[in-house]
């Protein structure tokens, strides 16, 4: 847990003073991922780098798990929160195997335990740690040198992380797997991670929690979903952009918005009794599952009505489905490239669990502002 | 801040040994002879290899067999070479000199003399123990108001003459292995106290905030990200320096220092090629000696991750 506590600094300069973050009250809960948001200059790296003293804040408190550090000696608070910059700044004289030991050997850690836990890491983000141990910063693609920076943060398992744009000089494609391997990793590890962001996209994506920062100050706090629903202010609103409902679709998951326990009828069923139960449901066309309840195909009302004979020899194929673990963007997108205005959902093994239909969807975003 | 504005400015560094300037001649003497001599063999064999264009290929072996018994037959033939041999005991006593007379001028007795190899080790070393430690301090945040101007001192300094500095040094400290040891020292600092400075401040930043973000103290970054990151630099810079301190040892005998210039200035008075010779030919063979060893330090002792050679 990080607490700030009425955080400020001044930088004086000969313009006069400016003030890069204005008491900054904000907790980030045990666990989670909070994304410091803001166009640049607003503060938010300021903020962040006051925690581990790289900036020694003017006034206020910082707490880590309930204790003050504001006072405790910068170099071993340090040593005790993760850090990973932008630039990532491995050390190009040192191994892989040296770099992400770089802590544990500060801390005095056995070699050997420190080098097991390195090649232990490495596994961790899918790197085989027989090729690439000894192998030094240059010798690595830039996608890999962002997995070993991220690595060598969590090497003497810190409670506490730091993270100033760690994903930001990664191309496009590579960025969204890093950020896919790091979300999968920190459900397993929950660390406590302060994450600086100037990209409204990643912040969706990787916080539990989003603070807004413009002109030193902390402008709103609240979970992804909150912010984008209902953005604070007309400065929030512009930075999340006009189409923030949208970006909400990330946030939800295809489960969560689906229709669960729908009708169903197998091959054998007869077509008179696939009528009687999409009529029953008041819908258009009913899927067809097999023996084991994975979805096979669809029959329509309109196909199915007046004919004779049993549901296997009418139906036709689906388009495509959706996974129920996938966010509602995706979901949308298969939609509209199926064409289609209702999709089925499906769990992992192909089992069918319920289906989305866009007006489901238009529903559940626009619940928020029902509300109101 | 400081560290990049000094990235800027980044001095000049020694990474190509570059004796362009006009005070690295006398060093660079001997050396630009012999690589001229090279280039002029290496040109004529170019063009047997362009009369030949093939057929004459397999003689190559041949031609330099020839061409080496023509050169030895030459030499024997105008007598150069027995009167270079006939001198071996004064080119070995000038190169080595006896290890009595180091350990004596270690322990403080300045009138014994040093020869040749002891006084490019001594100076040479004594330039690097001050020389890379006082550019590494330079480089730190604290003397960053200070180091731009010191440097400045020490670019000024560079552009003295190194006979200048050794006659310097001996209107101060009299003659013998002493001044030359002085002058010889101060000669071949500049150049490393530049690359130590040079090297250590263009570190990147970013590579000191990760370092501090981990918790390192500002000594364990300086030595095991700062000076590791520099290392290249570093030994460029004393590649550099022991090419000028090599080539200046012969001038040591002009104050009373001792070395191969002994036979070489000899030579030159009194008109005898073979002894001129005899003194030019080891010290030429020496400088490229000392930089092959110093290449092969740089190649093997700079970690793989920072060392473009590797």
């Amino acid at each position: 847990m990080i607490r700030l506590d009425e955080l400020t600094k001044v930088f004086g300069t000969p313009a006069g003073d400016i003030t890069a973050a204005d008491r900054i009250d904000m907790e980030v809960p045990e666990g989670e991922i909070c994304v410091l948001l803001g166009p640049s200059g607003c503060g938010k790296t300021t903020t962040m780098k006051m925690v581990n003293r790289l900036v020694e804040p003017t006034s206020g408190r910082i707490f880590i798990d309930g204790t003050d550090v504001t006072k405790t000696d910068p170099i071993t608070l340090r040593r005790r929160i993760g850090y990973v910059i932008q630039q990532i700044g491995l050390f190009p004289n040192k191994t892989v195997e040296e770099n992400i030991c770089a802590v544990p050997d500060l801390l005095g850690w056995d070699r050997k335990k420190s080098r097991s836990r390195a090649a232990e890491l490495l596994e961790l983000v899918a790197l085989d740690p027989a090729v690439f141990l000894k192998r030094f910063p240059k010798e690595l693609s830039g996608g890999q040198q962002q997995r070993v920076g991220v690595i060598r943060a969590l090497a003497a398992d810190p409670p506490v992380m730091l993270m100033d744009e760690p994903f930001g000089a990664i191309d496009p494609i590579n960025r969204e797997v890093i950020q896919d391997e790091f979300l999968r990793m920190q459900s397993e590890i929950k660390k406590t991670i302060m994450f600086v962001s100037h990209d409204i996209d990643e912040a969706v994506k990787m916080a539990d929690r989003i603070a807004i920062f413009d002109s030193g100050k902390l402008i709103q706090y609240d979970t992804p979903d909150d912010l984008l629903a209902h953005p604070k202010n007309n400065f929030i609103a512009d930075f999340v952009g006009g189409d923030r409902t949208l970006k909400r679709l990330r946030l939800i998951t295809v489960e969560e918005a689906m229709m669960k326990d729908p009708p169903r009828v197998t091959a054998d069923d007869s077509l008179s009794d696939a009528v009687a139960k999409m009529e029953e449901h008041g819908h258009q066309s009913i899927i067809m599952v097999g023996p084991r309840g994975r979805a096979r195909g669809a029959i329509r009302l309109s196909d199915a009505r007046g004919q004779k004979g049993r549901v296997g020899e009418h139906y036709s194929k689906l388009p495509t489905t959706v996974r129920i673990n996938e966010d509602l963007r995706n979901a949308v997108s298969a939609m509209f490239s199926a064409d289609e205005t209702w999709l089925a959902c499906v769990d992992d093994d192909g089992n069918y669990k319920g289906y989305i239909t866009q007006r489901g969807i238009t529903h559940i975003l626009g619940a928020t502002y029902r509300d109101q | 801040m400081n560290r990049a504005a000094s990235e800027d400015a980044n001095v000049r560094t020694y990474e190509d040994d570059g004796f362009r300037d006009t005070d690295y001649q006398a060093a660079g003497r001997t050396r630009n002879r012999l690589k001229s001599g090279i280039d002029r063999l290496a040109g004529a064999m170019r063009l047997a290899d362009a009369i030949g264009a093939g057929t004459l290929k397999r003689f190559n072996g041949v031609i330099y067999a020839l061409a080496l018994f023509a050169l030895g037959a030459w030499a024997w033939a105008s007598g150069i070479l027995q009167s270079i041999w006939e001198l071996r005991d004064d080119v070995i006593y000038l190169t080595f000199g006896e290890w009595r007379d180091v350990t004596e001028f270690l322990s403080g007795d300045f009138s014994a003399t040093l020869q040749h190899i002891p006084l490019v080790l001594v100076s040479g070393l004594l330039a690097i123990l001050v020389g890379v430690p006082f550019g590494v301090w330079l480089s730190r945040p604290y003397m960053a108001r200070y180091a731009e101007a010191l440097m400045q001192v020490l670019n000024v300094g560079t552009t003295i003459p190194t006979l200048a500095i050794l006659a310097l040094s001996m209107s101060v400290l009299g003659i013998g292995s002493l001044p030359a040891v002085f002058g010889l020292f101060v000669a071949t600092l500049l150049p490393i106290v530049r690359n130590a400075y040079a090297g250590c401040s263009s570190v990147p930043s970013h590579l000191i905030e990760s370092a501090t973000g981990m918790g390192m103290t500002p000594r364990q970054i300086m030595m095991r990200v700062e000076v590791p990151n520099a290392l290249f630099v570093i030994f460029a810079g004393i590649r550099t320096a022991l090419a000028i301190n090599v080539g200046t040892v012969p001038l040591a005998f002009l104050i009373g220092g001792g070395g191969l210039g002994e036979l070489i200035f000899q030579g030159i008075a009194l008109n005898d090629f073979g002894m001129m010779l005899a003194g030019a030919i080891p010290v030429a063979l020496l400088a490229v000696f000392v930089d092959f060893l110093l290449a092969q330090g740089q190649y093997w002792l700079v970690p793989r991750g920072v060392n473009p050679l590797r």
